[in-house]
């Protein structure tokens, strides 16, 4: 199952047309303890590029943004209950919702794990 | 993603580094602009920090603070013109929590004034120390010297351990409560140590040479109880105090009788009312003003912050001024300005957040209890 990640430091697992999305552990060493997230409600059309979820440390609330054009089919319930879950396993159970996947020629612009770690390298 | 919130970008001006700044990054320190310096946000994580310091001690660098002094004939008569505070009853070696005040009655700064018997030390926020100088200047009789130290740090270090801790290394330390100040010496160094600070724990600010810092705060981290404590943290822990932050909870717009600050303005001072905004703030004082500075406990895990508009049913009814995830109390929690018949602790409010009504409760200050020191051997 291939992985993708953006610039914007999120995660994206593909299975045939549907997609996980979460952000990156790198992301979440940045943001600090988080204690908040809202993910999208199931049905929500998302566009690549727009406002997706919103993620919130102690000290600052952030948006998190579709990698892609699609339509939510789920959102991590369990993110609810124990927000810090995106810290313990940002890229495993820390996961953020699910999506079916649009355009999957969307996919062709993102980076795999190797040049997302050379991104990162380079902050 | 994109962070909302500690971005202090100052257009065209540089931004400057605390004489601790090496220190702070080989201590782990991520560094964000914040009043014009570079400075630590956190070390090992906000949350880890904020309970450490309510359980040990934590060691903040505030240098960005303005530390100045005032001296010559007639001090703190000339002082009280600008502040409403009872500075001519300050007696040698205690301090007090001031306000710099416009004609107005507006809160141009707040500011902690210890008498140090030959002069007055103020310590001011570092984000308007520039204009707090330029107001003092113009308003002060000019035969009264204004000295900016910029050769000394600032260093707070606060916690139930910090006596502890500070004493090993100066023994004054444990001699002071709670808004006393002395002079000591530490390695040869000349420093100034008052028991104060602003999380609402026991703890001490150290003022010594910039030359001394780097020194000195090794010896304090290098004890057990002790480890270096960010800005996010010192947020978290002072919003939790109940203790308004300027810039974000006062302002110029605001009256110390609006932002709940009565105690600032002295028994004497009220009865001579000869400070500036006296009939402003006195008839707020005597009457209730129409808004007043609250807490907010918030319900669910949704934090609610600075910006956040306040509504009673459709009426949107004031604003938060700042708020967040509050570590002790294990919720979040805010402060903010609401009309005075919706100040009563116990009053339901709601702020929006993205669009969603969030339910709020108007709480008494401060939300976890002050531990401030009063007696020794006690």
């Amino acid at each position: 199952m291939p992985r993708y990640f953006t610039e914007e430091h999120e995660w994206i697992d593909v299975d045939g047309d549907v997609a996980t999305v979460g952000i990156t552990d790198f992301a979440q060493g940045q943001l600090g303890d988080i204690v908040f997230v809202e993910v999208p409600d199931t049905g929500a059309e998302l566009t690549k590029g727009g406002d997706a979820a919103v993620v919130e440390s102690v000290k600052a609330a952030s948006d998190v943004y579709a990698p892609v054009d699609g339509t939510v089919t789920e959102g991590n319930g369990q993110l609810e209950e124990d927000p810090a879950l995106v810290n313990s396993d940002a890229e495993g159970e820390g996961w953020f919702f699910r999506m079916t996947l649009g355009d999957k020629s969307q996919l062709e612009g993102l980076m795999d794990a190797k040049a997302y770690k050379v991104f990162c390298d380079a902050l | 993603m994109t962070d909302t919130e500690f971005t202090g970008d100052e257009a065209g001006v540089e931004t400057a580094t605390l004489p601790l700044d090496a220190w702070h990054r080989a201590k782990g320190g991520r560094m964000v602009e914040f009043a014009g310096y570079w400075m630590p946000i956190q070390y090992e994580g906000i949350m880890a920090e904020h309970l450490w310091v309510r359980e040990n001690a934590g060691l903040f660098d505030v240098s960005h603070m303005g530390q100045l002094a005032l001296s010559g004939d007639n001090v703190a008569e000339a002082l009280e013109t600008l502040v409403p505070g009872d500075i001519a009853g300050l007696k040698p070696g205690r301090m007090r929590y001031s306000l710099l005040l416009d004609e107005d009655g507006g809160i141009l700064d707040d500011l902690m004034i210890t008498n140090e018997g030959d002069q007055f030390g103020i310590v001011v926020n570092g984000a308007v120390k520039w204009e707090d100088i330029g107001h003092l200047r113009e308003n002060l009789p000019d035969d009264i010297t204004l000295n900016h130290n910029e050769d000394y740090g600032l260093l707070a270090l606060q916690g139930p351990k910090a006596v502890d801790a500070l004493a090993r290394l100066v023994p004054e330390a444990a001699s002071l409560v709670f808004m006393q100040a002395t002079r000591a010496t530490w390695a040869g160094h000349a420093i100034a140590l008052s028991r104060s600070g602003y999380t609402g724990e026991d703890g001490f600010e150290i003022s010594l040479p910039n030359e001394a810092l780097t020194a000195f705060a090794d010896a304090l981290c290098a004890m057990d109880e002790v480890k270096p404590i960010g800005l996010g943290a010192r947020d978290s822990l002072r919003l939790e105090a109940g203790l308004p932050l300027y810039g974000h909870d006062l302002t110029p717009a605001i009256d110390p009788a609006e932002a709940d600050l009565g105690f600032a303005v002295s028994k004497r001072r009220r009865e001579e009312e000869n400070f500036p905004g006296a009939a402003r703030i006195l008839g707020h004082l005597a009457d209730g003003s129409p808004r007043k500075r609250v807490g907010l406990l918030v319900d669910g895990k949704l934090p609610v912050r600075e910006g956040a508009k306040l509504f009673d049913g459709e009426d949107e009814i004031g604003v938060v001024t700042s708020g967040g995830f509050a570590p002790s109390v294990g919720a979040p929690i805010a402060m903010g300005y609401v009309p005075r018949d919706h100040a009563v602790p116990g009053t339901a409010v709601a702020a929006e957040v993205r669009g969603k009504r969030v339910h709020c409760t108007v709480a008494a200050m401060p939300f976890v209890p002050h531990q401030y020191v009063r007696k020794t051997g006690g």
